[in-house]
């Protein structure tokens, strides 16, 4: 469905200073998937899906989106995809079910079909009482809805979503969500979205793809980033330091234990399984006459994950800092990290 | 490329969004539709157009007739200041009118459009073309609102002149969003810009003040500004002087100012991209 080899996107900021924004991605996306592309603000994520969408010309390299190239035929890429970008796409003096309608013409479709299409899509996302309310009548929650139906008039077989959920109130975010994925599975759609939420990107995604610096530093399931790159930790109490230093021996002989450290009377380590590993490791202390008065198995996030490839914590550059212009952040970050 | 390979592309969902290429110019209407609807909707904005041209006419007309009136070339104050006036509201109307882009760009309804099939050309010649419609609407009110004052316009001179001034606006609608797409990244920039050339192609038409009381210099620079052309041929136009050189010159003038605007506004959409 998508396929980039080297795609990159400079942008000259003046005579002497060129921001890289996006260095060299390849990646390829199967039909069907649901990828997360997470990095932190300005890592070149909507750079790269602005490229993608044909918003942006890339500098360099090749992408193919939806069987079309972004350069020679962007006209085909944009007949084929949906796109929700980062703002609202309703224009904010008309009314919702006129910008529906006008969206399915734009797609070739008639004035009829676009008027059915414009109500099925209400009913889909909830909408249906909102066909003759003005844009800006709508609350936050209701726009991002009406967004997501504007990007699906033609159910397009590929959808970008670029940071859907920034904004939006948790309730509001799961709610997106779910209409999202029951659209998901009723078109068969494969969905391309940029995230900063680490939670979005770990309980909705099928792969997630970690960029930094302009470039994909990681491409796997949240599960295979946790295992390879974070790792179960387990973390024990002992009844004091003597135990301690006991337990920590134990604790090394768990499988694909390192990294144990004792403190005090507290034992961590990183295992291969961290929620086998704290029964194991109890019945081995209780068998040894070692007093354990806490156990726990923490299983990594994908700030961890972040953590271990680029030693900084996504959450230092939270959603505090999101730039509704996504150019300027990408800019703007790019700077910080030249 | 061929349908075939085109549906297998979109899939089961392909009836659904043929790939219908629509002309440019359903394209055009498509655009200018959307566009006109809020203000058919709300006319209200057209009405508040008429304030300001109102103002100048109650408040500086008297004021015109009382210092200059005499002088006032084509006899009665207002068969001189009132085309003046329609010229200016086309100007202010029309010169603003990308900070509405401005704001679709801000909000993301821009982005939205540009990911569309929609041609980009179209998006702009349609934004621009539906300049017209406003302009007209409000330059009518004001001649049917000074009717009542005087004012005798010639009714073939009338009509010319409407169209006329639609030609101008399209040109000036497409130079202002053509600004508001270049300055994207300061979007201060678009004021300033709008402002500083604004004003001095305003005075320097004669549109408020006759320029043949002016300097010399002034004179000479008035002669480089296509709008005191099109300020020359409207003031012959509504006085039934339908053959008189200034309209051709005033004809030429908005034309060459359209066709730079829809140029120029065009290669800028174009190039957005970049």
């Amino acid at each position: 469905m998508i396929r980039t080899r080297g795609l990159t996107k400079d942008f000259v900021v003046s005579r002497t200073e060129t921001v890289h924004a996006v260095r060299g991605v390849d990646l390829d996306v199967a039909p069907g998937e649901l990828v997360a592309v997470l990095g932190p603000n300005g890592a070149g994520k909507s750079t790269t899906m602005r490229m993608l969408t044909t918003l942006l010309r890339p500098t360099a390299g090749t992408a193919t989106v939806a069987g079309a190239d972004v350069t020679t035929a962007p006209a085909t890429v944009r007949r084929r995809i949906g796109y929700v970008g980062q703002g609202n796409g309703a224009g904010h003096a008309q009314r919702v079910g006129d910008e529906l309608v006008v969206q399915g013409r734009v797609y070739g479709l008639d004035r009829a079909r676009a008027r059915r299409r414009a109500g099925e899509l209400l009913d889909a996302l909830e909408l249906e009482d909102l066909a003759r309310r003005k844009v800006t009548d709508l609350s936050g929650g209701q726009r991002r809805r009406l967004d997501v139906a504007l990007g699906l008039v033609h159910a397009p077989r590929l959808l970008f979503l670029d940071e859907p959920s920034t904004g939006l109130d948790p309730h509001t975010r799961a709610n997106l969500w779910q209409h999202v994925l029951r659209l998901r599975r009723e078109h068969d759609m494969t969905i391309v979205l940029t995230t900063h939420y680490l939670d979005e990107a770990d309980t909705m995604a099928e792969r997630v793809v970690v960029v930094d610096h302009g470039r994909v530093i990681a491409d796997d399931t949240a599960d295979g980033l946790k295992r390879d790159l974070a790792g179960d930790r387990v973390e024990l109490t002992a009844a004091g330091p003597d135990d301690a230093a006991r337990l920590a021996v134990l604790v090394e002989r768990l499988p694909g234990a390192r990294e144990v450290v004792v403190t005090g009377a507290h034992v961590s380590g990183r295992v291969a399984d961290g929620p086998a590993s704290v029964p194991a490791v109890v019945r081995a202390a209780d068998a040894a006459g070692v007093g354990v008065v806490a156990a726990q198995a923490v299983r990594p996030t994908l700030d961890d994950v972040f953590l271990a490839l680029t030693g900084r914590s996504l959450r230092d550059g939270g959603p505090a800092v999101a730039d509704p212009d996504e150019q300027q952040a990408a800019t703007a970050a790019g700077k910080d990290a030249a | 490329m061929s349908t075939t390979t085109t549906q297998e592309a979109v899939g089961v969902d392909a009836p659904l969004a043929p790939e219908v290429r629509r002309s440019w110019w359903s394209d055009v209407w498509l655009v200018m539709a959307r566009e006109l609807r809020p203000v058919v909707r709300e006319p209200f904005s057209v009405v508040f157009g008429l304030v300001q041209p109102l103002v100048f006419l109650a408040l500086f007309g008297p004021l015109l007739a009382g210092s200059v009136g005499g002088a006032l070339p084509g006899g009665g104050v207002w068969q001189w200041f009132v085309p003046g006036i329609l010229v200016m509201t086309t100007l202010f109307g029309t010169s603003t009118t990308g900070s509405n882009l401005q704001y679709e760009m801000q909000t993301g309804a821009h982005e939205r459009l540009l990911v569309t099939p929609l041609s980009r050309s179209s998006q702009l010649v349609g934004r621009s073309l539906k300049e017209m419609v406003p302009l007209v609407a409000q330059a009518l009110l004001i001649v049917v609102v000074m009717l009542p004052f005087g004012f005798r316009p010639d009714p073939v001179g009338t009509v010319l002149g409407l169209a006329l001034l639609a030609v101008l606006g399209v040109g000036l609608g497409s130079l202002s969003y053509a600004l508001a797409i270049a300055v994207r990244k300061q979007e201060w920039m678009f004021w300033a810009v709008q402002q500083t050339v604004l004003f001095p192609l305003m005075i320097l038409s004669g549109l408020l003040l006759p320029l043949e009381s002016g300097p010399r210099w002034m004179q000479a620079a008035a002669q480089v500004n296509p709008l005191r052309w099109i300020v020359d041929a409207e003031r012959a136009l509504f006085a039934g002087d339908l053959t008189a050189s200034a309209v051709l010159w005033g004809v030429l003038a908005a034309a060459a100012t359209a066709g730079l605007g829809l140029v120029v506004g065009v290669r800028t959409i174009l190039r957005s991209a970049d």
